[in-house]
């Protein structure tokens, strides 16, 4: 049997959570809010799909083939692009997140495939790809660690505050969350996804929504800003590639976005949050000997609660479940 | 080793890393012929691993049992919210395979003693049938689990398809308007097959420990229980669809084994993804149609 969980004091517990989250103004600005950056992001990609009613569960995935596609950039187009490397790796990051997306996106729209399989598979993939690349053909020259060379200083992301970790990825998180925002409020597009989110058959006999497409299209955006996150993280903050370089941002952003109802200016708090919950929980695992494995549990339950309190919203959508059979185009209109 | 030799292990280790797979994908195709998908079936996969590893030194069954209870409760969970709070299935069960993997993860950290081994599984031996050249061993010469996996593959069979409480089933996750007109009374229907189905996930997580590894990681079930979801869509939600399915996967996964043990010279890390770009070029090829009318939908 497991013998008892040393109790450790929980004073002490608690301020090992507060100073490793938001104790001291380092913790805060270099831990905390260079934390919430990522969760931002994939939040308002999880937040695109879902809004949509399209089950994006592999955000981790396309995350990490966004880093993947900005650290070559980083490392093999530098001394060619010069200062454009930067802008020019986080659009790649972008379109390789949206390309793996993109996968599942014409699995489901071509073949039927439930995208909630199909993007699930798709991370255990992209795991195993990055730990191939930092094996094999990316490793750094000295073939010891499993991870690439640093990034040249040019395809660094700059510092907010010198003496800081806290970069400009933070004015990229709060602008993609306004940016989404207006679209989902104020835009013909965004209309659109949030009716097939909200109804399928509703949107289908308005006869002007092309459904397929508009899921397909909220995926692979989605995907796209996973991929964008990827690339700020390894611009940002990493400055390399290696395996577990998100630890599970692509499965903590669902909680950031379900508790804030998917609501994109919402997902700015929540992220700050979460990230909260999990710098805190590393302060306790240094400082109390907790294992901070307890923040993923932690961020279960305040899904679960959030889950259960959204009945008296009902904003959160519902899965549309299998593709059913599109009527195509000669039949539409003829059905009874 | 001679060739035919060499066939013979790949095959016995292939029918052995299905058995897990074939054990929860059973479940799983209960579950979603009655409209439930549980993508919580990871968390009940793991939480039976852990289970078992902590029981399992009072013995196999004992571990078995510890498993199987562990996998339940995880369903317990998903069946509180979704049949009794029609909560969104997808979000619900998301949420249970992240509590399962951080509750083990957190438990297994803070033990004292992490390199505990468990007692494994010996494999029972049939005489003489296990003497068959090639196919043998992989068939006769395997833990008990495994022999428990493929008979429970017939019995789910023909409870689905040839009694009462099988149709009703059925019909539950096709029409639950029709199926409550009828009598049926859907949410029991849906407790059912949500607790039968993470009981299976619990031993599938137990055989990865009693009768494999002998012993524990953070994250063992290294997506078995997601990969077991795929292989039900793959066996087009019938028990002996799943069967082959779960074969196929066994046969995928053995691989890494044998790239090993043969010396070829292909990186680990690109045999390790064989199995999943596997399940998404199979779901392309065979995936419309088939899934029950209700499957996912909250709306029951």
């Amino acid at each position: 049997m497991l013998p008892p969980v040393p109790l450790a004091d929980v004073a002490q517990v608690l301020e090992a959570f507060w100073r490793g989250s938001l104790g001291t103004s380092s913790a805060f600005v270099s831990g905390t809010l260079v934390r919430a950056i990522p969760l931002a992001v994939v939040g308002v990609a999880i937040a695109t799909a879902f809004r949509a009613g399209v089950f994006n569960i592999g955000a981790e995935g396309q995350l990490l083939l966004g880093a993947v596609a900005a650290a070559v950039i980083g490392l093999e187009w530098a001394r060619a692009l010069g200062p454009a490397t930067m802008v020019v790796a986080l659009l790649a990051g972008s379109a390789a997140g949206a390309a793996w997306a993109g996968i599942a996106a014409v699995l489901r729209a071509r073949f039927g495939v439930l995208e909630v399989i199909s993007t699930l598979m798709l991370n255990f993939v992209a795991a195993n790809l990055v730990s191939y690349l930092v094996r094999g053909p990316m490793q750094e020259p000295t073939h010891i660690y499993p991870q690439t060379e640093a990034l040249p200083p040019g395809a660094r992301l700059p510092l907010l505050f010198p003496g800081t970790r806290l970069h400009v990825g933070l004015l990229a998180a709060l602008a993609v969350a306004v940016a989404a925002w207006w679209i989902f409020a104020h835009t013909a597009a965004g209309f659109r996804m949030r009716l097939v989110g909200a109804s399928e058959s509703a949107a289908r006999v308005t006869g002007r929504v092309d459904v397929r497409a508009v899921s397909m299209a909220a995926l692979t955006v989605s995907g796209g800003l996973a991929g964008l996150a990827g690339a700020i993280e390894v611009c940002g903050v990493t400055y390399a590639l290696y395996e577990n370089l998100s630890p599970g941002y692509g499965f903590s952003a669902i909680a950031v976005a379900i508790l804030a109802r998917l609501h994109p200016i919402a997902i700015i708090p929540s992220a700050l949050l979460f990230a909260t919950l999990e710098t805190g929980a590393l302060g306790m695992q240094r400082d109390a000997g907790i294992p901070s494995v307890v923040a993923s549990a932690m961020e279960a339950v305040i899904i679960l609660l959030a889950t259960a309190a959204s009945g008296a919203w009902q904003v959160l959508p519902r899965w549309r479940g299998p593709a059913r059979t599109e009527p195509s185009p000669t039949t539409v209109g003829t059905a009874a | 080793m001679t060739e035919l030799a060499g066939a013979s292990a790949f095959l016995e280790a292939a029918v052995r890393t299905a058995t897990p797979l074939l054990l929860a994908a059973t479940g799983e195709a209960v579950c979603e012929r009655a409209g439930i998908i549980n993508i919580g079936l990871e968390g009940c996969v793991i939480a039976g691993a852990f289970a078992a590893f902590v029981a399992g030194t009072s013995g196999i069954a004992v571990g078995y049992a510890a498993a199987l209870a562990s996998g339940a409760s995880v369903g317990v969970l998903l069946a509180i919210f979704v049949v009794l709070m029609r909560r969104d299935q997808i979000i619900v069960g998301t949420a249970l395979t992240m509590l399962a993997l951080g509750v083990t993860g957190t438990l297994f950290r803070a033990r004292a003693d992490v390199s505990m081994v468990v007692v494994t599984q010996s494999e029972t031996v049939v005489p003489a049938l296990s003497a068959i050249p090639l196919i043998g061993r992989a068939l006769f010469a395997q833990p008990a689990i495994t022999y428990v996996a493929i008979a429970l593959v017939p019995l789910v069979a023909a409870w689905l398809y040839r009694t009462q409480a099988g149709l009703a089933l059925r019909a539950v996750g096709e029409s639950p308007a029709a199926a409550r007109a009828a009598g049926i009374r859907a949410s029991a229907v849906h407790w059912g097959a949500i607790l039968f189905g993470a009981s299976l996930g619990g031993i599938a997580g137990g055989a990865l420990v009693l009768a494999q590894a002998g012993t524990f990681a953070e994250g063992m079930s290294a997506g078995r229980g997601f990969l077991a979801i795929a292989i039900v869509a793959l066996g087009r939600w019938r028990p002996f669809g799943v069967l082959v399915a779960s074969l196929v996967f066994g046969i995928a996964m053995a691989f890494q084994f044998a790239v090993q043990s043969l010396g070829l010279h292909v990186r680990y890390e690109l045999v390790l993804m064989i199995p999943y770009i596997l399940t998404l070029v199979a779901l392309g090829a065979v995936s419309r149609g088939g899934a029950p009318a209700m499957l996912g939908r909250s709306e029951v």
